[in-house]
Protein backbone atom coordinates (compact mmCIF):
# COMPACT_ATOMS: atom_id res chain seq x y z
CA UNK A 1 0.00 0.00 0.00
CA UNK A 2 0.89 3.44 -0.34
CA UNK A 3 1.88 5.77 2.65
CA UNK A 4 0.94 9.27 2.90
CA UNK A 5 3.28 12.20 4.43
CA UNK A 6 1.91 15.43 5.63
CA UNK A 7 4.70 18.12 4.35
CA UNK A 8 5.24 20.92 6.98
CA UNK A 9 6.54 23.71 5.05
CA UNK A 10 5.85 27.86 5.34
CA UNK A 11 4.05 27.78 1.80
CA UNK A 12 7.83 28.78 0.16
CA UNK A 13 9.91 25.87 1.43
CA UNK A 14 9.55 22.68 3.09
CA UNK A 15 10.78 22.27 6.69
CA UNK A 16 13.53 19.71 7.26
CA UNK A 17 11.53 17.72 9.62
CA UNK A 18 9.76 16.64 6.43
CA UNK A 19 12.23 15.18 4.92
CA UNK A 20 13.15 13.45 8.13
CA UNK A 21 9.32 12.13 8.25
CA UNK A 22 9.52 11.02 4.52
CA UNK A 23 13.05 8.79 5.61
CA UNK A 24 11.03 6.95 8.22
CA UNK A 25 7.96 6.45 5.58
CA UNK A 26 10.13 4.43 3.44
CA UNK A 27 10.79 1.86 5.98
CA UNK A 28 6.84 1.21 4.91
CA UNK A 29 6.13 1.64 1.66
CA UNK A 30 8.14 2.34 -1.95
CA UNK A 31 5.08 4.31 -2.90
CA UNK A 32 5.22 7.41 -0.92
CA UNK A 33 3.01 10.76 -1.74
CA UNK A 34 3.55 14.13 -0.60
CA UNK A 35 0.79 15.73 0.68
CA UNK A 36 1.02 19.77 0.39
CA UNK A 37 -1.60 22.20 1.95
CA UNK A 38 -0.89 25.57 1.72
CA UNK A 39 -1.59 28.81 -0.21
CA UNK A 40 0.34 29.86 -3.52
CA UNK A 41 2.58 26.55 -3.37
CA UNK A 42 2.81 25.86 -6.87
CA UNK A 43 6.79 26.55 -6.68
CA UNK A 44 6.92 24.58 -3.70
CA UNK A 45 5.06 21.62 -5.26
CA UNK A 46 7.86 22.20 -7.87
CA UNK A 47 11.13 22.01 -6.15
CA UNK A 48 8.95 19.05 -3.95
CA UNK A 49 8.63 17.18 -7.01
CA UNK A 50 12.56 16.57 -6.97
CA UNK A 51 12.71 14.90 -3.75
CA UNK A 52 13.82 11.13 -5.09
CA UNK A 53 11.81 8.70 -2.62
CA UNK A 54 8.37 10.98 -3.39
CA UNK A 55 6.37 9.30 -5.99
CA UNK A 56 3.68 11.93 -6.51
CA UNK A 57 3.36 15.34 -5.05
CA UNK A 58 -0.25 15.88 -3.98
CA UNK A 59 -1.18 19.23 -3.73
CA UNK A 60 -4.14 21.46 -2.29
CA UNK A 61 -3.58 25.21 -3.37
CA UNK A 62 -6.13 27.77 -1.35
CA UNK A 63 -5.78 31.14 0.12
CA UNK A 64 -7.69 29.95 3.11
CA UNK A 65 -4.75 27.43 3.84
CA UNK A 66 -2.44 29.67 4.46
CA UNK A 67 -1.80 29.92 8.11
CA UNK A 68 -2.65 26.24 8.49
CA UNK A 69 -5.67 25.72 10.71
CA UNK A 70 -5.55 22.06 12.05
CA UNK A 71 -9.76 22.65 11.46
CA UNK A 72 -9.25 23.25 7.40
CA UNK A 73 -6.97 20.94 6.90
CA UNK A 74 -7.47 18.08 9.01
CA UNK A 75 -10.95 16.98 6.76
CA UNK A 76 -8.90 17.36 3.58
CA UNK A 77 -6.54 14.62 4.73
CA UNK A 78 -9.34 12.52 6.54
CA UNK A 79 -10.99 12.60 2.79
CA UNK A 80 -8.08 11.07 1.28
CA UNK A 81 -6.93 8.52 3.72
CA UNK A 82 -8.64 4.66 2.66
CA UNK A 83 -6.11 5.33 -0.33
CA UNK A 84 -3.17 4.53 2.65
CA UNK A 85 -2.17 2.47 4.81
CA UNK A 86 -0.10 5.47 6.92
CA UNK A 87 -0.69 8.65 7.20
CA UNK A 88 2.70 10.24 8.84
CA UNK A 89 3.49 13.87 9.92
CA UNK A 90 6.38 15.33 11.92
CA UNK A 91 6.13 15.49 15.22
CA UNK A 92 6.60 19.42 15.52
CA UNK A 93 3.98 21.51 17.00
CA UNK A 94 2.85 21.36 13.02
CA UNK A 95 1.80 17.82 13.25
CA UNK A 96 0.77 17.83 16.83
CA UNK A 97 -1.44 20.17 16.71
CA UNK A 98 -3.22 18.53 13.13
CA UNK A 99 -2.51 14.52 12.92
CA UNK A 100 -4.76 14.03 16.19
CA UNK A 101 -8.08 15.47 14.66
CA UNK A 102 -7.30 13.33 11.64
CA UNK A 103 -7.30 10.10 14.15
CA UNK A 104 -10.94 11.34 15.46
CA UNK A 105 -12.34 11.53 12.11
CA UNK A 106 -11.00 8.17 10.95
CA UNK A 107 -11.95 6.83 14.58
CA UNK A 108 -8.50 5.39 14.86
CA UNK A 109 -5.60 5.66 17.26
CA UNK A 110 -2.95 7.75 16.28
CA UNK A 111 0.77 6.83 17.53
CA UNK A 112 2.62 10.31 18.42
CA UNK A 113 6.58 10.60 18.35
CA UNK A 114 7.87 7.51 16.63
CA UNK A 115 11.60 6.89 16.84
CA UNK A 116 11.85 3.87 15.19
CA UNK A 117 9.80 1.36 12.54
CA UNK A 118 10.10 -2.11 13.49
CA UNK A 119 7.65 -3.55 10.81
CA UNK A 120 4.38 -2.34 8.75
CA UNK A 121 2.56 -2.74 12.37
CA UNK A 122 4.91 -2.17 15.22
CA UNK A 123 6.67 0.67 16.32
CA UNK A 124 8.85 2.31 18.89
CA UNK A 125 8.29 5.64 21.06
CA UNK A 126 9.72 7.29 24.22
CA UNK A 127 7.25 7.25 27.20
CA UNK A 128 7.90 9.16 30.54
CA UNK A 129 9.86 11.91 28.95
CA UNK A 130 12.53 8.99 27.28
CA UNK A 131 12.86 7.17 30.40
CA UNK A 132 11.03 4.16 29.16
CA UNK A 133 10.82 2.99 25.27
CA UNK A 134 7.98 1.21 24.11
CA UNK A 135 7.32 -1.29 21.84
CA UNK A 136 3.87 -1.23 20.04
CA UNK A 137 1.18 -2.93 17.99
CA UNK A 138 -1.26 -1.80 15.83
CA UNK A 139 -3.84 -3.94 13.72
CA UNK A 140 -6.14 -0.86 12.71
CA UNK A 141 -7.54 0.10 9.04
CA UNK A 142 -5.12 2.88 8.90
CA UNK A 143 -1.70 3.66 11.12
CA UNK A 144 -1.74 7.26 11.93
CA UNK A 145 1.64 8.54 12.87
CA UNK A 146 3.61 11.32 14.28
CA UNK A 147 7.61 11.15 13.80
CA UNK A 148 10.46 12.30 15.95
CA UNK A 149 12.42 13.97 12.95
CA UNK A 150 15.92 13.59 15.04
CA UNK A 151 15.41 9.83 14.94
CA UNK A 152 15.42 9.34 11.17
CA UNK A 153 17.97 11.02 8.32
CA UNK A 154 16.72 13.28 6.02
CA UNK A 155 16.29 12.35 2.66
CA UNK A 156 17.76 13.37 -0.23
CA UNK A 157 16.41 16.68 -2.00
CA UNK A 158 17.43 16.03 -5.68
CA UNK A 159 17.16 13.48 -7.91
CA UNK A 160 13.59 12.50 -8.49
CA UNK A 161 10.49 13.25 -11.01
CA UNK A 162 7.77 12.76 -8.93
CA UNK A 163 4.03 13.28 -10.55
CA UNK A 164 2.07 16.13 -8.98
CA UNK A 165 -1.67 15.89 -8.90
CA UNK A 166 -3.73 18.93 -7.52
CA UNK A 167 -6.98 18.11 -5.00
CA UNK A 168 -9.57 20.46 -4.44
CA UNK A 169 -10.02 22.29 -1.60
CA UNK A 170 -13.44 20.79 1.26
CA UNK A 171 -14.06 24.06 2.87
CA UNK A 172 -15.39 23.65 6.62
CA UNK A 173 -17.24 25.77 8.55
CA UNK A 174 -13.95 27.73 10.89
CA UNK A 175 -14.97 29.90 13.95
CA UNK A 176 -11.00 30.26 14.49
CA UNK A 177 -9.46 33.30 12.32
CA UNK A 178 -5.85 33.65 12.93
CA UNK A 179 -4.17 37.07 14.25
CA UNK A 180 -0.61 37.03 13.99
CA UNK A 181 2.89 35.28 14.41
CA UNK A 182 5.65 36.48 16.85
CA UNK A 183 8.41 34.41 14.74
CA UNK A 184 12.17 35.24 15.52
CA UNK A 185 14.58 35.66 12.68
CA UNK A 186 17.93 34.64 12.99
CA UNK A 187 21.00 33.76 11.01
CA UNK A 188 21.84 31.13 12.99
CA UNK A 189 21.17 27.63 11.77
CA UNK A 190 17.76 26.04 13.19
CA UNK A 191 17.87 24.47 16.16
CA UNK A 192 15.94 21.29 15.04
CA UNK A 193 18.62 20.31 12.60
CA UNK A 194 21.84 22.20 13.54
CA UNK A 195 25.21 20.19 13.66
CA UNK A 196 26.13 22.28 16.93
CA UNK A 197 23.98 23.20 19.79
CA UNK A 198 24.35 25.56 22.59
CA UNK A 199 22.03 25.38 25.09
CA UNK A 200 21.67 28.28 28.49
CA UNK A 201 19.81 27.38 31.32
CA UNK A 202 19.11 29.54 34.35
CA UNK A 203 22.64 29.92 35.61
CA UNK A 204 22.58 32.86 32.58
CA UNK A 205 20.84 35.06 34.99
CA UNK A 206 19.05 37.18 32.48
CA UNK A 207 18.54 37.89 29.02
CA UNK A 208 21.71 40.38 28.72
CA UNK A 209 24.05 37.22 29.62
CA UNK A 210 22.30 35.62 26.83
CA UNK A 211 24.64 37.58 24.26
CA UNK A 212 27.71 35.95 25.93
CA UNK A 213 25.73 32.45 24.75
CA UNK A 214 25.17 34.26 21.61
CA UNK A 215 28.89 34.95 20.81
CA UNK A 216 30.05 31.20 21.47
CA UNK A 217 27.27 29.89 19.29
CA UNK A 218 28.56 32.17 16.06
CA UNK A 219 31.85 30.95 16.67
CA UNK A 220 30.88 27.43 15.93
CA UNK A 221 28.25 27.99 13.64
CA UNK A 222 25.49 26.82 16.18
CA UNK A 223 22.13 26.87 17.23
CA UNK A 224 20.88 28.31 20.39
CA UNK A 225 18.59 26.61 22.88
CA UNK A 226 17.70 26.71 26.41
CA UNK A 227 16.32 25.01 29.42
CA UNK A 228 12.53 25.64 30.56
CA UNK A 229 13.76 27.48 33.66
CA UNK A 230 15.69 30.05 31.18
CA UNK A 231 12.13 30.81 28.79
CA UNK A 232 10.11 30.94 32.05
CA UNK A 233 12.31 33.68 33.44
CA UNK A 234 12.03 35.65 30.02
CA UNK A 235 15.94 34.81 29.18
CA UNK A 236 14.74 34.00 25.80
CA UNK A 237 11.82 32.81 23.65
CA UNK A 238 10.07 29.70 24.08
CA UNK A 239 10.53 28.44 20.31
CA UNK A 240 14.27 27.74 22.21
CA UNK A 241 13.26 25.32 24.65
CA UNK A 242 15.07 21.70 24.67
CA UNK A 243 13.23 19.13 26.44
CA UNK A 244 10.19 16.84 26.91
CA UNK A 245 7.86 19.68 26.51
CA UNK A 246 9.98 21.64 24.21
CA UNK A 247 11.91 20.49 21.08
CA UNK A 248 13.96 17.17 20.49
CA UNK A 249 17.83 18.17 19.26
CA UNK A 250 20.20 15.48 18.59
CA UNK A 251 23.48 17.23 17.50
CA UNK A 252 26.74 16.64 16.79
CA UNK A 253 27.74 18.44 19.25
CA UNK A 254 25.21 19.68 22.73
CA UNK A 255 26.75 22.06 24.99
CA UNK A 256 25.09 22.86 28.20
CA UNK A 257 26.00 26.15 30.03
CA UNK A 258 24.35 26.86 33.05
CA UNK A 259 21.62 23.86 33.03
CA UNK A 260 21.45 21.26 35.54
CA UNK A 261 20.11 18.32 33.93
CA UNK A 262 16.44 17.78 34.98
CA UNK A 263 15.34 14.57 33.25
CA UNK A 264 12.57 16.62 31.39
CA UNK A 265 15.51 18.83 30.13
CA UNK A 266 17.64 15.78 29.36
CA UNK A 267 14.52 14.10 27.44
CA UNK A 268 15.14 16.20 25.05
CA UNK A 269 19.27 16.50 24.04
CA UNK A 270 20.30 13.24 25.28
CA UNK A 271 20.74 11.34 21.97
CA UNK A 272 23.40 14.19 20.95
CA UNK A 273 26.42 12.34 20.01
CA UNK A 274 28.84 14.40 22.21
CA UNK A 275 27.34 16.46 25.25
CA UNK A 276 29.45 19.38 26.93
CA UNK A 277 28.10 20.89 30.46
CA UNK A 278 29.72 23.64 31.93
CA UNK A 279 28.29 24.01 35.69
CA UNK A 280 29.86 25.22 38.53
CA UNK A 281 27.82 22.91 40.30
CA UNK A 282 30.10 19.49 40.45
CA UNK A 283 26.69 17.40 42.05
CA UNK A 284 25.00 18.44 38.67
CA UNK A 285 23.48 15.36 36.86
CA UNK A 286 24.05 16.80 33.97
CA UNK A 287 27.62 15.72 34.65
CA UNK A 288 26.11 12.38 34.96
CA UNK A 289 25.42 12.07 30.88
CA UNK A 290 28.49 14.77 29.63
CA UNK A 291 31.43 13.22 27.60
CA UNK A 292 32.72 16.40 28.33
CA UNK A 293 32.32 18.04 32.15
CA UNK A 294 33.85 21.05 32.63
CA UNK A 295 33.23 22.30 36.73
CA UNK A 296 33.85 26.23 36.48
CA UNK A 297 32.08 29.48 36.41
CA UNK A 298 30.35 29.87 33.02
CA UNK A 299 30.80 33.80 33.32
CA UNK A 300 34.73 32.77 33.14
CA UNK A 301 34.66 29.85 31.15
CA UNK A 302 32.57 31.19 27.95
CA UNK A 303 34.98 33.94 27.10
CA UNK A 304 38.34 31.53 27.26
CA UNK A 305 36.43 29.48 24.92
CA UNK A 306 35.80 31.98 22.65
CA UNK A 307 39.37 32.93 22.69
CA UNK A 308 40.58 29.19 22.48
CA UNK A 309 38.62 29.23 19.24
CA UNK A 310 40.16 31.68 18.06
CA UNK A 311 43.09 30.65 18.87
CA UNK A 312 42.53 27.48 17.01
CA UNK A 313 41.29 28.94 14.22
CA UNK A 314 44.47 31.09 13.68
CA UNK A 315 46.51 28.26 14.20
CA UNK A 316 44.59 26.48 11.10
CA UNK A 317 44.63 29.62 8.70
CA UNK B 1 -19.88 30.42 31.72
CA UNK B 2 -19.30 26.79 32.51
CA UNK B 3 -15.94 25.38 32.33
CA UNK B 4 -14.60 21.50 32.72
CA UNK B 5 -11.45 21.03 33.53
CA UNK B 6 -9.67 17.23 32.66
CA UNK B 7 -7.45 15.73 35.03
CA UNK B 8 -5.32 13.04 34.58
CA UNK B 9 -3.55 11.42 37.69
CA UNK B 10 0.46 10.17 36.09
CA UNK B 11 3.59 9.53 37.81
CA UNK B 12 4.69 12.69 39.89
CA UNK B 13 7.46 14.50 37.74
CA UNK B 14 10.03 13.93 40.15
CA UNK B 15 10.05 9.86 40.27
CA UNK B 16 13.00 8.48 38.81
CA UNK B 17 11.17 5.74 36.74
CA UNK B 18 11.78 2.11 36.69
CA UNK B 19 10.99 0.24 34.48
CA UNK B 20 9.29 -3.56 35.40
CA UNK B 21 11.49 -6.61 35.20
CA UNK B 22 9.38 -8.56 32.93
CA UNK B 23 9.19 -5.33 30.52
CA UNK B 24 5.34 -5.61 31.00
CA UNK B 25 5.25 -1.40 31.74
CA UNK B 26 6.74 1.24 34.17
CA UNK B 27 6.34 0.69 37.78
CA UNK B 28 3.31 2.51 38.86
CA UNK B 29 3.01 0.82 42.27
CA UNK B 30 4.12 2.60 45.49
CA UNK B 31 5.31 5.92 43.47
CA UNK B 32 4.21 9.02 44.52
CA UNK B 33 1.11 10.09 41.48
CA UNK B 34 0.04 13.63 41.32
CA UNK B 35 -1.97 15.94 38.87
CA UNK B 36 -0.41 15.86 35.77
CA UNK B 37 1.36 19.21 35.84
CA UNK B 38 -0.23 21.36 32.50
CA UNK B 39 -3.43 20.29 33.75
CA UNK B 40 -2.96 22.20 37.05
CA UNK B 41 -2.48 25.08 34.33
CA UNK B 42 -5.77 24.19 33.51
CA UNK B 43 -7.22 23.90 36.90
CA UNK B 44 -5.68 27.26 37.54
CA UNK B 45 -7.04 28.90 34.73
CA UNK B 46 -10.35 28.05 35.05
CA UNK B 47 -10.26 29.21 38.56
CA UNK B 48 -8.76 32.40 37.76
CA UNK B 49 -11.87 32.66 35.67
CA UNK B 50 -14.05 31.87 38.46
CA UNK B 51 -12.52 35.14 40.05
CA UNK B 52 -12.17 37.10 37.52
CA UNK B 53 -16.33 36.51 37.77
CA UNK B 54 -16.17 35.10 33.54
CA UNK B 55 -17.01 31.43 35.21
CA UNK B 56 -19.79 30.96 36.81
CA UNK B 57 -19.26 27.50 37.84
CA UNK B 58 -15.69 25.31 37.24
CA UNK B 59 -15.86 21.62 37.10
CA UNK B 60 -13.18 18.82 36.84
CA UNK B 61 -13.11 14.88 35.22
CA UNK B 62 -10.93 12.75 35.22
CA UNK B 63 -10.83 9.02 33.84
CA UNK B 64 -9.15 6.30 35.92
CA UNK B 65 -9.33 3.74 38.40
CA UNK B 66 -10.60 4.96 42.21
CA UNK B 67 -7.23 6.58 43.84
CA UNK B 68 -7.69 9.09 40.73
CA UNK B 69 -10.37 10.90 43.08
CA UNK B 70 -7.13 12.28 44.72
CA UNK B 71 -6.12 14.77 41.90
CA UNK B 72 -9.87 15.61 41.88
CA UNK B 73 -9.81 16.65 45.61
CA UNK B 74 -7.33 18.69 44.79
CA UNK B 75 -8.13 20.51 42.02
CA UNK B 76 -11.26 20.97 44.34
CA UNK B 77 -8.90 22.20 46.70
CA UNK B 78 -7.65 24.70 44.17
CA UNK B 79 -11.03 26.01 43.97
CA UNK B 80 -12.84 23.50 41.66
CA UNK B 81 -16.16 23.64 42.74
CA UNK B 82 -17.11 19.75 42.11
CA UNK B 83 -15.88 16.42 39.90
CA UNK B 84 -16.77 13.88 38.19
CA UNK B 85 -14.89 10.31 38.48
CA UNK B 86 -14.99 8.28 35.16
CA UNK B 87 -14.20 5.41 36.70
CA UNK B 88 -12.08 2.67 34.76
CA UNK B 89 -9.78 0.45 35.51
CA UNK B 90 -8.22 0.17 32.18
CA UNK B 91 -5.94 2.96 31.06
CA UNK B 92 -7.29 4.23 28.17
CA UNK B 93 -5.77 5.50 24.70
CA UNK B 94 -6.26 9.37 23.88
CA UNK B 95 -9.18 8.72 21.21
CA UNK B 96 -11.42 6.90 24.26
CA UNK B 97 -10.17 9.67 26.72
CA UNK B 98 -11.83 12.21 24.30
CA UNK B 99 -14.80 10.12 23.59
CA UNK B 100 -15.63 9.83 27.24
CA UNK B 101 -15.18 13.28 28.13
CA UNK B 102 -17.52 13.76 24.92
CA UNK B 103 -20.29 12.04 26.46
CA UNK B 104 -19.59 14.47 29.98
CA UNK B 105 -19.66 17.26 27.80
CA UNK B 106 -22.63 16.40 25.88
CA UNK B 107 -24.07 16.12 29.40
CA UNK B 108 -22.62 18.60 31.54
CA UNK B 109 -22.73 21.44 28.71
CA UNK B 110 -19.92 23.27 29.51
CA UNK B 111 -18.62 26.21 27.31
CA UNK B 112 -15.03 26.04 27.86
CA UNK B 113 -12.95 22.70 27.84
CA UNK B 114 -9.46 23.60 29.54
CA UNK B 115 -6.94 20.44 29.84
CA UNK B 116 -3.28 19.77 29.82
CA UNK B 117 -1.05 19.99 26.23
CA UNK B 118 0.38 16.60 27.21
CA UNK B 119 0.29 13.88 29.42
CA UNK B 120 3.72 13.03 31.08
CA UNK B 121 3.30 9.47 31.26
CA UNK B 122 2.44 8.92 27.88
CA UNK B 123 3.59 12.09 26.18
CA UNK B 124 1.05 11.47 23.41
CA UNK B 125 -0.68 15.12 23.31
CA UNK B 126 -3.48 13.90 21.55
CA UNK B 127 -6.48 14.20 23.10
CA UNK B 128 -7.46 17.90 23.62
CA UNK B 129 -7.01 17.77 19.63
CA UNK B 130 -9.29 14.86 18.91
CA UNK B 131 -11.87 15.99 21.64
CA UNK B 132 -12.32 19.01 19.81
CA UNK B 133 -12.69 17.64 16.65
CA UNK B 134 -15.16 15.31 18.08
CA UNK B 135 -16.96 17.69 19.59
CA UNK B 136 -16.66 20.25 16.55
CA UNK B 137 -15.37 22.85 18.59
CA UNK B 138 -12.58 25.08 17.47
CA UNK B 139 -9.35 24.05 19.17
CA UNK B 140 -6.40 26.39 20.25
CA UNK B 141 -3.43 23.74 21.84
CA UNK B 142 -0.08 24.65 24.05
CA UNK B 143 -1.30 28.07 24.72
CA UNK B 144 0.64 30.27 27.09
CA UNK B 145 -1.92 33.10 26.99
CA UNK B 146 -5.74 33.19 27.24
CA UNK B 147 -8.19 36.47 27.51
CA UNK B 148 -11.97 35.64 26.95
CA UNK B 149 -14.21 38.90 26.15
CA UNK B 150 -17.57 38.92 25.10
CA UNK B 151 -17.39 35.55 24.38
CA UNK B 152 -14.47 36.11 21.68
CA UNK B 153 -11.18 33.77 22.91
CA UNK B 154 -7.96 35.31 22.42
CA UNK B 155 -5.07 33.05 22.48
CA UNK B 156 -1.53 33.00 22.60
CA UNK B 157 0.10 29.22 21.32
CA UNK B 158 3.52 28.12 21.33
CA UNK B 159 4.83 27.05 18.29
CA UNK B 160 8.08 25.54 16.88
CA UNK B 161 8.77 29.10 15.46
CA UNK B 162 7.55 31.34 18.48
CA UNK B 163 4.09 32.39 18.98
CA UNK B 164 1.07 32.37 16.89
CA UNK B 165 -1.82 34.43 18.09
CA UNK B 166 -5.55 33.25 17.18
CA UNK B 167 -9.03 34.95 17.80
CA UNK B 168 -11.87 32.07 18.23
CA UNK B 169 -15.02 31.84 19.99
CA UNK B 170 -16.87 29.80 22.87
CA UNK B 171 -17.14 26.63 23.01
CA UNK B 172 -13.89 26.03 22.24
CA UNK B 173 -11.08 23.19 23.74
CA UNK B 174 -7.92 24.91 25.15
CA UNK B 175 -4.65 23.10 25.98
CA UNK B 176 -2.46 24.65 28.64
CA UNK B 177 1.82 25.00 28.56
CA UNK B 178 2.82 25.15 31.58
CA UNK B 179 3.51 29.00 30.98
CA UNK B 180 0.15 30.09 31.05
CA UNK B 181 0.01 30.71 34.66
CA UNK B 182 1.59 29.63 37.93
CA UNK B 183 -0.59 26.81 39.73
CA UNK B 184 -1.45 27.93 43.20
CA UNK B 185 -0.90 25.70 46.24
CA UNK B 186 -3.82 24.48 48.13
CA UNK B 187 -4.15 25.64 51.72
CA UNK B 188 -4.80 23.70 54.33
CA UNK B 189 -8.20 25.13 54.99
CA UNK B 190 -8.86 24.30 51.43
CA UNK B 191 -7.97 20.89 51.39
CA UNK B 192 -10.77 20.61 54.32
CA UNK B 193 -13.04 22.27 52.35
CA UNK B 194 -12.79 20.01 49.16
CA UNK B 195 -13.19 16.96 51.02
CA UNK B 196 -16.84 18.33 51.11
CA UNK B 197 -17.22 19.49 47.80
CA UNK B 198 -19.41 16.99 45.38
CA UNK B 199 -18.04 14.45 43.77
CA UNK B 200 -19.74 12.32 41.21
CA UNK B 201 -18.44 8.64 40.26
CA UNK B 202 -19.71 7.33 36.92
CA UNK B 203 -18.84 3.52 35.60
CA UNK B 204 -17.33 3.67 32.52
CA UNK B 205 -19.05 0.72 31.24
CA UNK B 206 -22.44 2.42 31.80
CA UNK B 207 -21.27 4.88 29.10
CA UNK B 208 -21.89 2.45 26.11
CA UNK B 209 -18.60 3.48 24.03
CA UNK B 210 -16.04 1.34 22.71
CA UNK B 211 -12.81 2.79 24.85
CA UNK B 212 -10.79 -1.24 24.03
CA UNK B 213 -7.10 -0.38 23.22
CA UNK B 214 -6.03 -0.21 19.94
CA UNK B 215 -2.52 -0.59 20.26
CA UNK B 216 -0.82 -3.76 21.64
CA UNK B 217 2.54 -2.87 23.78
CA UNK B 218 4.89 -5.67 23.57
CA UNK B 219 7.49 -4.58 25.63
CA UNK B 220 8.70 -1.63 27.00
CA UNK B 221 12.71 -1.16 27.63
CA UNK B 222 14.94 0.88 29.42
CA UNK B 223 16.43 3.57 27.18
CA UNK B 224 20.34 2.68 26.35
CA UNK B 225 22.93 4.21 28.79
CA UNK B 226 25.29 6.94 27.50
CA UNK B 227 28.95 5.48 28.67
CA UNK B 228 30.67 7.58 31.38
CA UNK B 229 32.17 10.65 29.92
CA UNK B 230 35.03 12.35 31.70
CA UNK B 231 35.52 15.69 33.76
CA UNK B 232 37.94 18.27 32.16
CA UNK B 233 40.34 20.33 33.91
CA UNK B 234 40.29 23.63 32.17
CA UNK B 235 39.04 25.55 29.11
CA UNK B 236 42.29 24.31 27.35
CA UNK B 237 41.93 20.72 27.61
CA UNK B 238 38.10 21.07 26.62
CA UNK B 239 38.67 22.59 23.18
CA UNK B 240 41.49 20.17 22.80
CA UNK B 241 39.61 17.05 23.54
CA UNK B 242 36.79 18.92 21.34
CA UNK B 243 38.88 19.15 18.28
CA UNK B 244 41.21 15.81 18.23
CA UNK B 245 39.38 13.34 20.34
CA UNK B 246 35.58 13.68 19.74
CA UNK B 247 36.70 15.72 16.43
CA UNK B 248 33.02 18.07 16.22
CA UNK B 249 34.60 21.50 16.26
C1 LIG C 1 5.97 18.66 33.16
C2 LIG C 1 7.31 19.33 33.09
C3 LIG C 1 7.89 19.52 31.86
C4 LIG C 1 9.12 20.15 31.76
N1 LIG C 1 9.68 20.29 30.52
C5 LIG C 1 10.92 20.83 30.42
C6 LIG C 1 11.57 20.97 29.15
O1 LIG C 1 11.00 20.66 28.09
N2 LIG C 1 12.83 21.48 29.11
C7 LIG C 1 13.48 21.86 30.25
O2 LIG C 1 14.63 22.32 30.15
N3 LIG C 1 12.89 21.76 31.46
C8 LIG C 1 11.62 21.28 31.56
N4 LIG C 1 11.03 21.23 32.79
C9 LIG C 1 11.68 21.88 33.94
C10 LIG C 1 12.77 21.03 34.58
O3 LIG C 1 12.18 20.16 35.53
C11 LIG C 1 13.80 21.95 35.29
O4 LIG C 1 13.12 22.75 36.23
C12 LIG C 1 14.57 22.85 34.34
O5 LIG C 1 15.09 22.10 33.26
C13 LIG C 1 15.69 23.53 35.08
O6 LIG C 1 16.36 24.43 34.23
P1 LIG C 1 17.88 24.85 34.52
O7 LIG C 1 18.72 23.64 34.51
O8 LIG C 1 18.20 25.95 33.60
O9 LIG C 1 17.76 25.51 35.98
P2 LIG C 1 18.33 24.99 37.37
O10 LIG C 1 17.85 23.63 37.67
O11 LIG C 1 18.04 26.06 38.33
O12 LIG C 1 19.89 24.89 37.13
C14 LIG C 1 20.73 25.97 36.93
C15 LIG C 1 22.14 25.43 36.93
O13 LIG C 1 23.03 26.46 36.62
C16 LIG C 1 24.20 26.30 37.41
N5 LIG C 1 24.83 27.62 37.52
C17 LIG C 1 24.34 28.72 38.15
N6 LIG C 1 25.19 29.74 38.01
C18 LIG C 1 26.25 29.29 37.30
C19 LIG C 1 27.45 29.89 36.86
N7 LIG C 1 27.74 31.18 37.09
N8 LIG C 1 28.32 29.12 36.18
C20 LIG C 1 28.05 27.81 35.91
N9 LIG C 1 26.93 27.21 36.32
C21 LIG C 1 26.03 27.94 37.00
C22 LIG C 1 23.71 25.75 38.71
O14 LIG C 1 24.75 25.04 39.38
C23 LIG C 1 22.57 24.85 38.28
O15 LIG C 1 23.02 23.52 38.08
C24 LIG C 1 9.78 20.61 32.92
C25 LIG C 1 9.18 20.42 34.16
C26 LIG C 1 7.95 19.81 34.26
C27 LIG C 1 7.32 19.63 35.59
N1 LIG D 1 -7.46 9.69 31.94
C1 LIG D 1 -7.63 11.00 31.80
N2 LIG D 1 -8.52 11.67 32.58
C2 LIG D 1 -8.69 13.00 32.44
N3 LIG D 1 -8.05 13.75 31.55
C3 LIG D 1 -7.15 13.15 30.75
C4 LIG D 1 -6.90 11.76 30.82
N4 LIG D 1 -5.96 11.46 29.89
C5 LIG D 1 -5.64 12.61 29.27
N5 LIG D 1 -6.35 13.64 29.78
C6 LIG D 1 -6.28 15.07 29.40
O1 LIG D 1 -5.69 15.17 28.11
C7 LIG D 1 -4.48 15.92 28.17
C8 LIG D 1 -3.50 15.43 27.12
O2 LIG D 1 -3.19 14.08 27.34
P1 LIG D 1 -2.42 13.17 26.25
O3 LIG D 1 -3.13 13.38 24.95
O4 LIG D 1 -2.54 11.77 26.76
O5 LIG D 1 -1.00 13.66 26.21
C9 LIG D 1 -4.04 15.81 29.62
O6 LIG D 1 -3.20 16.88 29.98
C10 LIG D 1 -5.37 15.83 30.35
O7 LIG D 1 -5.88 17.15 30.47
Amino acid sequence: MSVLVVAEHDNKNLKSSTLNTISAAEKLSEDIHLLILGNKIEDLAKSSKSIQLVKKVIICDHEKLENQIPELSSPIISNLAENYSHILAPSSTFGKNLLPRVSAQLDVTQISDIIGIESQDTFIRPIYAGNAISYVQTNQKINLMTIRPTSFEKCEEAGGDAAVENIPFIDSEVKTTFVSREVSKSDRPELGNARVVVSGGRGLENSDNFKLLYDLADKLNAAVGASRAAVDSGYIGNEYQVGQTGKMVAPELYIAVGISGAIQHLAGMKESKVIVAINKDLEAPIFNIADYGLSSDLFQAIPEIIKELDLLNQIES
Amino acid sequence: MKVLVAVKRVVDYKVQIRVKSDNSGVETQNVKMSVNPPDENAIEEAVKLKEQGLANEIISVSIGDDKSQDVLRTSMAMGIDRSILVKSQNTLEPLAVAKTLKIIIDKEKPDLVLMGKQAIDDDSNQTGQILSALLNWPQGCFISNLKIENNKVFISREIDEGIENLETSLPAVLTCDLRLNTPRFASLPNIMKAKKKPLETIDIDTLGIDTSSKIKTLKVIEPPKRKAGIMVNDVKELVQKLKYEAKVI
